[in-house]
């Protein structure tokens, strides 16, 4: 087990076993989101109440997955290592965050354009909306927070730092964002208070979210492997592999 | 210049003091923060003078009427006292990173954790209590409802001490930064939207007659929390910009 971490930990090695790993990532990637986009779009039936608008459901309910679990990922990674120092979880980390501003971005963005035709507005102070803007503000935070140090290594470490406090407060945020909400915005029409999905429309949706996750894992390979290659490019390894100086 | 001496040797004494080394350690902390931050009064007074004017802003942006006023008072009271208290966090470990004693403090035998809490405590009693004080008066002049005035005072005072160690955390990781001013701002105020939704909530609520004591509770429950783990994250923070 420990012999297992410390290879993970060490960034050729990665290399070589992400190389083996991606094809797969990006062929389920490929293969779910054709379906599941080609099915929830054409094929699902329109909802009785929404009509074909809710199908923006396949694009915003996956995004809304995907910018929080970046987020823990991010935390987690940040936590290994500041751990056990394993270099690798903080190249990964520093790929993930804009990948997951991107996500929170688009959750955003669609949440919008669904609101047009559910409330008639681009925007109101949805509950689910303002949590997902402040998780924007906190991708951007810790994006900023890396880009602010000279010494890549001191960026590193306050970035895994300020993750982790984030991910603790983000549970925090959403309950009392939720609370506030509640408060303020007693009987309108909403949303989450949808009755349950049938299967038809809900199938597609399953399909479309482990889609974008074999995305999120093809595409965090691809960007870690390039960022391994940039931040060793003094290795010896990675030389060869470029075919300078041996 | 004899009393300055006393500051600036007291927390070298304390390592010479192995019985009670933590309590000393703390006590001479908050001593020289409490000494140093008096004789700069004009920091002091910086974020009191921001929360009034700002108060004075929003009557000349949006309307005199009182009604109006007294409507969204709560919620402007709580976020200009939380943009004061913000304003003030940048000093909080600048001038002990640029003069090197946070660096004592760091090689200091006391964990470092505690000695950030008691340099947290100082910010709060010279920044959130005196904003927590002076918000009645600028709820007078927003002309917000009676018997809410205690409730603001006191949510402000439970909220500010959360305001203070979160805001450290910021502080702590943007000290090593040339213009960290605005990067922590960035960082800290998505961190405080919980301690603002429900300290505003506290006045909202005892102007509607409500009870107040759910609100105040949570208020208290995330002091709890952040004073649990916020010296953990200040102090590694701390360890990051000075060691960087």
């Amino acid at each position: 087990m420990w012999a297992f971490i410390h290879k993970l930990g060490s960034p050729k090695w990665f290399y070589s076993i992400s190389a083996k790993l991606q094809p797969w990532f990006w062929g389920a990637a490929t293969l779910l989101l054709v379906t599941g986009t080609l099915w929830g779009l054409a094929f699902a039936p329109a909802d009785y109440q929404q009509g074909n608008s809710f199908r923006i459901i396949y694009v915003h309910v996956p995004a809304a997955f995907l910018a929080q679990s970046i987020f823990v990922s991010m935390a987690i990674a940040g936590l290994v290592f500041m751990v056990w120092k394993i270099k690798v979880a903080d190249m990964a980390a520093s790929v993930m965050a804009p990948l997951g501003a991107a996500m929170t971005f688009v959750a955003l963005f669609s949440g919008a354009v669904w609101g047009v035709p559910t409330w008639g507005t681009w925007w109101m102070w949805d509950a689910r909306l303002t949590s997902m803007l402040i998780l924007l503000f906190l991708y951007l935070g810790v994006i900023a927070l890396r880009g602010a140090f000279s010494s890549r290594d001191s960026g590193s470490r306050a970035a895994s730092v300020l993750a982790m406090v984030g991910v603790i407060n983000i549970p925090i945020i959403k309950y009392s964002v939720d609370w506030w909400y509640t408060l303020h915005q007693p009987a309108t029409f909403s949303i989450t208070g949808r009755a349950a999905m049938p299967m038809e429309m809900w199938a597609p949706l399953l399909i479309m979210v482990l889609g974008f996750y074999s995305f999120f894992i093809a595409l965090i390979l691809m960007r870690t492997r390039s960022e391994i290659l940039r931040r060793e490019a003094n290795k010896r390894w990675v030389r060869e592999l470029v075919g300078e100086a041996r | 210049m004899h009393s300055s001496n006393a500051t600036i040797d007291a927390p070298v004494m304390s390592m010479h003091d192995p019985k009670g080394g933590l309590v000393v350690a703390l006590n001479a902390t908050l001593k020289r923060d409490l000494t140093l931050m008096l004789r700069r009064r004009g920091e002091v007074l910086n974020p009191l003078v921001f929360f009034a004017l700002v108060i004075t802003l929003f009557p000349i942006g949006i309307s005199p009427d009182p009604e109006l006023l007294a409507a969204i008072a709560p919620g402007l009271l709580w976020v200009a006292a939380l943009l004061a208290a913000l304003l003030s966090l940048d000093s909080l470990f600048r001038s002990d990173y640029e003069d090197g004693s946070l660096e004592q403090l760091l090689l200091a035998p006391q964990p470092l954790a505690a000695l950030g809490l008691a340099k947290v405590a100082v910010h709060w009693l010279l920044t959130g209590l005196p904003l927590a004080l002076m918000a009645p008066v600028l709820g007078i002049m927003l002309s917000l409802p009676a018997g809410s005035y205690a409730v603001l005072a006191l949510s402000l005072a439970v909220g500010t001490a959360s305001l203070s160690l979160i805001g450290a955390i910021g502080a702590a990781l943007t000290v090593g930064l040339a213009r960290g001013g605005v990067l922590l701002s960035l960082l800290v105020l998505p961190l405080y939207i919980p301690i603002l939704i429900f300290g505003a909530g506290a006045v909202q609520a005892a102007i509607m007659g409500d009870g107040v004591m759910a609100h105040l509770a949570i208020l208290g429950a995330l002091l709890a929390v952040a004073l649990m783990l916020a010296p953990w994250a200040i102090a590694a923070s701390l360890r990051i910009s000075i060691n960087g």
